[in-house]
């Protein structure tokens, strides 16, 4: 079970490209610890022969699709929600991989 | 290179990504197009809306499975999709639809030969796991932005992961090369680098030979040929053996290879380990294949490379090389087929394609399917060599014409006029006509200086623009001369 401090908040909210600031470290360590707290009550039940459950469709396998072109949104929809845009490009801040 | 380099042996594991050709993507009905307008192939689900629900490409999900098999590995009983977290622009939805610890398959293995005094040698693969392109990034020269088209986030994507198997940057070229015709003959994929749709990513340390303990391994991107590759490795087995001459430490990280100065340089990295938070993706149930569909699946897998190269020695007596060269490429090994259908003498074949045909198709980037020149049109220039209307020198001019203009070698010939003369009569004529005027070359030869043959025989080839056929030539003329 590991603690909540403000030094996994820390991680998670750059890991989740979250800026925080001290107040909100402090609160959010607070809150999430008595969250993971509170739910952690479900380790005293004894789980050692229940496989992990990963889907809640528990009986349900190999749903597929079909190999079949279906019509992809208009570009202006698709770029309609973009914070920036470049021609039909999104617009990001710059990221340049190994310089 | 240094006397110690010997001492080390270098560890490579090589992770190659190949887009799985399909109409559509991983888990929405997209096109899988490559090179249209920017973002015109997304949908909410590859542009991770909230509430779209990713869906199984069935035909993905089975080239995948085919590709496990020909790779000799084992399907997974229960196989599970997983959400690989983090955050980069390309990842509309903050995480890949990627398997983890339920991939599609594991532990298989195929084989290498790195030239003939090496034997073959096994290279086994870790997994091999179905999950979905990234989309592509774009970087504009002096701008303070980038630009993101998600067209290719969704295309289904295969990673092939070996232990760390290889031993050098050759037998790391020589895999891929393997690997890459394998992929080819099962029909799965493009394989081609250029598009993108084949990546390889690899992973190298050195370590004292015969020791058993692995050295600190970085891992090298950025490859964009097999040649890359190679030269990659090479460079980077070479500055980790001068690292650890000089008693330096080996840094665990990733290196980008540059191909224009030829070397290896850091990326940079966040302070902060990479840390995925794998978890099972709720939105994919789990997938079963039935043994008995594996069963099917792998009796009608294509012949693969291997089996067809020892085929073609048995069935066609080519060497062991010639047969592996050959069938390295699936229309090659088909050109060949064809070609021996029709043509008995098959070393003669092996040669042309190998030869004259594979330099031409190297020097201009194209396949044998490319040129127009059909295996019947080639076995047609080999007819006429076997009938003498054309010399082996010429044909090969004929061919490179051939290849180049797309016409039949039969009507370059013609239409050149470069039959051999074998017309006996038309010949001796042209043969007098030379000996009378080089009376004294005719005495030197009735004197005993056999050259003069040669030099007579150099006349009428010179008279005849080199139509002659050189053999019958030298017939007459000896006939002509007494001999």
């Amino acid at each position: 079970m590991p603690l909540i401090d403000k030094r996994i908040v820390k991680h998670v909210a750059l890991l989740s490209r979250l800026e925080l600031n001290d107040r909100e470290l402090e609160l959010y360590s607070s809150q999430l610890a008595s969250i993971i707290g509170y739910i952690s009550k479900l380790n005293e039940i004894d789980t050692t022969n229940v496989p992990p459950t990963s889907h809640a469709a528990s009986n349900l396998k190999n749903v597929f699709r079909k190999d079949v072109l279906r019509q992809s949104l208009d570009i202006k929809d698709v770029l309609s929600n973009a914070p920036a845009r470049y021609d039909n490009f999104f617009k990001v801040p710059q990221v340049i991989e190994g310089k | 290179m240094r006397e110690d380099e010997n001492r080390y042996e270098t560890v490579i594991g090589l992770e190659v990504h190949l887009q799985l050709k399909a109409n559509t993507k991983a888990f929405c009905g997209c096109s899988t197009l490559f090179g249209q307008k920017p973002n015109s192939q997304t949908c909410p689900v590859c542009l991770g809306f909230p509430g779209s629900l990713p869906v199984l490409n069935e035909e993905a999900f089975y080239s995948a499975v085919k590709v496990a098999l020909a790779l000799n590995c084992k399907i997974q009983d229960l196989i599970k999709f997983d959400r690989k977290n983090y955050y980069y622009p390309d990842l509309p939805k903050n995480f890949q639809i990627s398997q983890y610890d339920m991939p599609l398959s594991y532990d298989g293995a195929i084989y290498i030969t790195s030239g003939p005094e090496k034997g073959r040698k096994k290279i086994r693969i870790k997994r091999v796991h179905l999950e979905e392109d990234a989309g592509k990034l774009l970087h504009p020269e002096g701008a303070n932005y980038s630009l993101v088209d998600y067209n290719r986030a969704g295309i289904p994507l295969l990673e092939i992961v070996t232990e760390p198997d290889i031993n050098s940057p050759q037998e790391a070229y020589d895999y891929l090369t393997r690997l890459k015709a394998i992929l080819e003959y099962l029909k799965v994929s493009d394989c081609d680098m250029e598009k993108g749709s084949l990546r390889c990513d690899a992973n190298i340390s050195i370590r004292v030979a015969g020791t058993d303990k692995l050295g600190t391994k970085v891992e090298l991107k950025n490859m964009n040929t097999f040649k890359g590759v190679r030269l990659a490795l090479e460079y980077e087995a070479k500055r980790q053996i001068a690292l650890v001459e000089e008693g330096e430490k080996i840094t665990q990280e990733t290196r980008l290879w540059d191909a224009e100065k030829s070397l290896t340089t850091p990326m940079r990295t966040k302070e902060e380990a990479m840390d995925y938070r794998y978890f099972p993706e709720p939105d994919l149930v789990p997938f079963q294949v039935d043994k008995a569909v594996i069963e099917k699946i792998r009796r009608e897998l294509p012949e693969l490379p291997e089996a067809k190269a020892k085929r073609f020695s048995s069935e066609y007596g080519l060497s062991e090389y010639d047969a592996n060269v050959i069938t390295g490429q699936l229309e090659m090994a088909d050109y060949f087929e064809e070609c021996a259908k029709i043509y008995q003498n098959r070393k003669t074949i092996a040669n042309w394609l190998m030869g004259d045909i594979t330099a031409y198709l190297n020097a201009e980037n194209l396949t044998i399917k490319q040129i127009g020149l059909s295996p019947s049109d080639l076995v047609g220039l080999f007819n006429m060599i076997d009938e003498g209307t054309i010399s082996g020198k010429m044909a090969k001019e004929v061919l490179i014409e051939a290849m180049k203009k797309g016409i039949k070698p039969a009507e370059i010939v013609e239409r050149r006029g470069l039959s051999q003369i074998s017309d006996t009569a038309a010949l001796e004529r042209v043969v007098d006509a030379v000996l009378a005027r080089n009376e004294k070359s005719v005495d030197d030869y009735r004197k005993g200086k056999k050259n003069a043959l040669t030099y007579l025989i150099g006349q009428v080839m010179k008279d005849t623009n080199g139509t002659a056929n050189p053999a019958l030539v030298n017939v007459i003329l000896k006939r002509r001369l007494g001999d």
